[in-house]
């Protein structure tokens, strides 16, 4: 077994409202990382997806507040460290972070190269000027970017590749965690595309030791990442393999995730969307049972009043519901 | 031309085109954002135009709606010249055509109460003297069609409800419209995946139950494969491909759509990396 890059057991954080009341948008979240593999979070908009990135950082300000639970990088636990010491030790060198607009960051009046030693300065302020550029010249063309870019604005790049300069910025103290929080959702498709190949390359030559990734594009996510975990008012609902994931879901959540996915390939003209009835429900009084009982076919009474446990199958594949696998699997074939 | 696409031929033309173009600007700063398109569009057809950001799908929505004027070539609507050449005229126009956009929040007034919005849907049609009994039934039904209670809107101003609602309700005023032809442009791409199937489906609905001829416009083309009965795919103003959906996503012929449908993840197949920019 290789070495684990990200261990995150049991990790609750909240949100205080301006009323004093907890909303915990991630409850009791565990997930482990191997160096080298890529884990992506799925889930409807509001599961605490984006929460859980910003948990991982160790990066609270309010209204988020760390309540329990432990985050180790690399054998380091970081979990509740103070902003100042994660800021200066633990952003950028151990996990970085890539959010939506990640493109805006870019102050229009800086070169890109000023960026970069930014960058390394904060964590080394001894390092010279002149070593930073060579560097950042190197890992730019082998990334496949332009060297020029270094030497222009940013309003002189296009979306795509804006995107893409951020992410070769964020990663250029080699991290051990990045995570990419829909990091291609504002562009087109073809952009899109040489961010995911960006990101591939990045994690082939050993730049950054492994990713979380966080999208609701399912076929993205099955193509960019090693696991799937599904996510579910503010807790997880399955992991498993992409591949698995993707045809076989187990959760009845997941279940109707997958149904959602248009690609345009043979074959899905005559598939039935799914559309899962109901919306999620408020966190500031999450039902006693199971979450996703209000909105699950599959419903048991007894789903409604008892705590859901997660239950591991082995190999990487958990999932938390009252129905045995074996009897998912067999109320899935008799819809078929 | 497949047999599916011979089917439709036969139904009479709801709004068609012949070399519509939008030029913006003048003289050396001239920018052509439509170039000469031509178009058919069938009686209850589901048409999808696809293009990336910037290929003119919706200057050429805002033409096909009346909103901007056409600096070349002649729009039919219903078999003779459209004339919106008159407030009145256009008014009459609207009442043929509506659309529904990407955010919902522009689509109504902050201070009118959704009960107004769907009231003047009911003036538009002629409905304004009607009875209050008559007029409640007539919005439950539009509401119960877009799985909302009309009880649980009444009374509510937009900004308190859900984007999902919104776009939702949006199709409702299109239900109680009952317009020929339904303008989509881009309705779902701020909706995430489990709610989109939804919205899809009340569209098709639509079609089948009132007949519309649904002009969807959207930059996803797995989408418009999924839902659409024919394809046309726009690249600088042009229409580069256009037929029935299987043929222009299943045999692509122009370099443009296939470059477009390869660099959509794909699920079935392998997605090729290597072949990027």
């Amino acid at each position: 077994m290789s070495k684990i890059m990200l261990e995150v057991n049991e990790l609750t954080t909240k949100y205080i409202t301006r009323f004093h009341e907890d909303v915990y948008a991630v409850d009791h979240v565990s997930l482990k990382i191997e160096e080298g593999k890529s884990l992506g979070i799925a889930g409807e908009s509001g599961c605490g997806k984006s929460t859980l990135a910003l948990s991982l950082m160790g990066y609270y300000f309010a209204p988020l507040h760390y309540q329990s639970g432990d985050i180790i990088i690399d054998g380091k636990n970081i979990s509740g460290m103070k902003p100042d010491d994660v800021r200066k030790n633990i952003l950028g060198s151990e996990i970085a972070y890539i959010p939506q607009a990640a493109m805006n960051a870019l102050n229009p009046t800086r070169k890109i190269y000023k960026f970069i030693e930014d960058v390394v300065l904060a964590h080394d302020s001894k390092a010279d000027k002149k070593d930073i550029f060579e560097m950042a010249r190197e890992r730019f063309s082998r990334l496949g970017l332009p060297v020029e870019t270094l030497d222009k604005h940013a309003v002189e790049l296009s979306g795509g590749m804006k995107q893409r300069t951020v992410i070769a910025i964020s990663t250029i103290l080699q991290p051990k965690v990045l995570i990419a929080d829909e990091p291609s959702s504002a562009l087109d498709v073809t952009s899109q595309k040489m961010v995911i190949k960006m990101l591939r390359d990045m994690m082939d030559s050993g730049f950054i030791k492994s990713m979380i990734f966080i999208t609701h594009e399912l076929p993205l996510l099955y193509n960019v990442t090693d696991d799937i975990m599904v996510m579910y008012a503010g807790q997880i609902v399955e992991t498993n393999n992409s591949h698995d994931m993707v045809f076989n879901p187990l959760h009845p959540y997941s279940k109707g995730l997958m149904g959602s996915i248009i690609v345009p390939e043979e074959g899905v003209r005559d598939q039935k969307l799914t559309a899962i009835p109901g919306t999620p429900p408020n966190l500031k009084n999450p039902p006693k049972g199971c979450r996703f009982a209000e909105r699950c076919k599959y419903v048991m009474p007894q789903c409604r009043f008892n705590e859901m446990p997660m239950i591991n199958l082995g190999d990487g594949h958990q999932y938390r519901c009252g129905h045995s696998h074996e009897h998912l699997k067999e109320m899935y074939a008799d819809e078929q | 031309m497949s047999s599916e696409n011979k089917k439709l031929d036969t139904r009479p033309l709801c709004l068609s085109g012949k070399g519509v173009t939008k030029v913006f600007g003048t003289g050396n700063k001239a920018n052509v954002a439509v170039d000469h398109v031509d178009f058919e569009f069938h009686e209850g057809e589901f048409v999808s135009i696809v293009g990336e950001s910037g290929s003119g799908k919706t200057t050429l929505s805002k033409m096909l709606l009346g909103l901007l004027n056409v600096t070349e070539g002649q729009i039919d609507f219903q078999g003779k010249p459209r004339d919106i050449s008159s407030r009145s005229k256009k008014n009459e126009y609207w009442k043929g055509i509506q659309a529904i956009f990407q955010d919902p929040f522009s689509s109504f007034n902050v201070f009118h109460k959704i009960d107004a919005v769907l009231l003047d849907c009911i003036a538009m049609r002629g409905g304004r003297n009607l009875p209050k009994e008559e007029k409640i039934r007539l919005m439950t039904e539009a509401c119960s069609f877009v799985n909302l209670k009309y009880a649980e809107l009444t009374n509510k101003y937009p900004f308190e409800l859900s984007g999902g609602q919104m776009q939702r309700l949006m199709i409702a005023r299109i239900f109680l419209l009952k317009p020929k032809i339904l303008l989509a442009d881009e309705p779902t791409s701020m909706i995430d995946a489990c709610s989109r199937a939804t919205i899809l489906d009340m569209l098709l609905q639509l079609r089948d139950e009132v007949g519309m001829t649904v002009i969807f416009i959207t930059h996803d083309i797995g989408l418009a494969y999924y839902i659409s009965d024919s394809v046309y795919i726009m690249e600088h103003g042009k229409f580069v491909e256009r037929g029935t959906a299987d043929d222009v996503i299943l045999r692509p012929q122009a370099e443009y759509t296939k470059r477009l449908i390869n660099d959509v993840p794909k699920i079935y197949e392998a997605w090729d990396l290597s072949t990027v920019g």
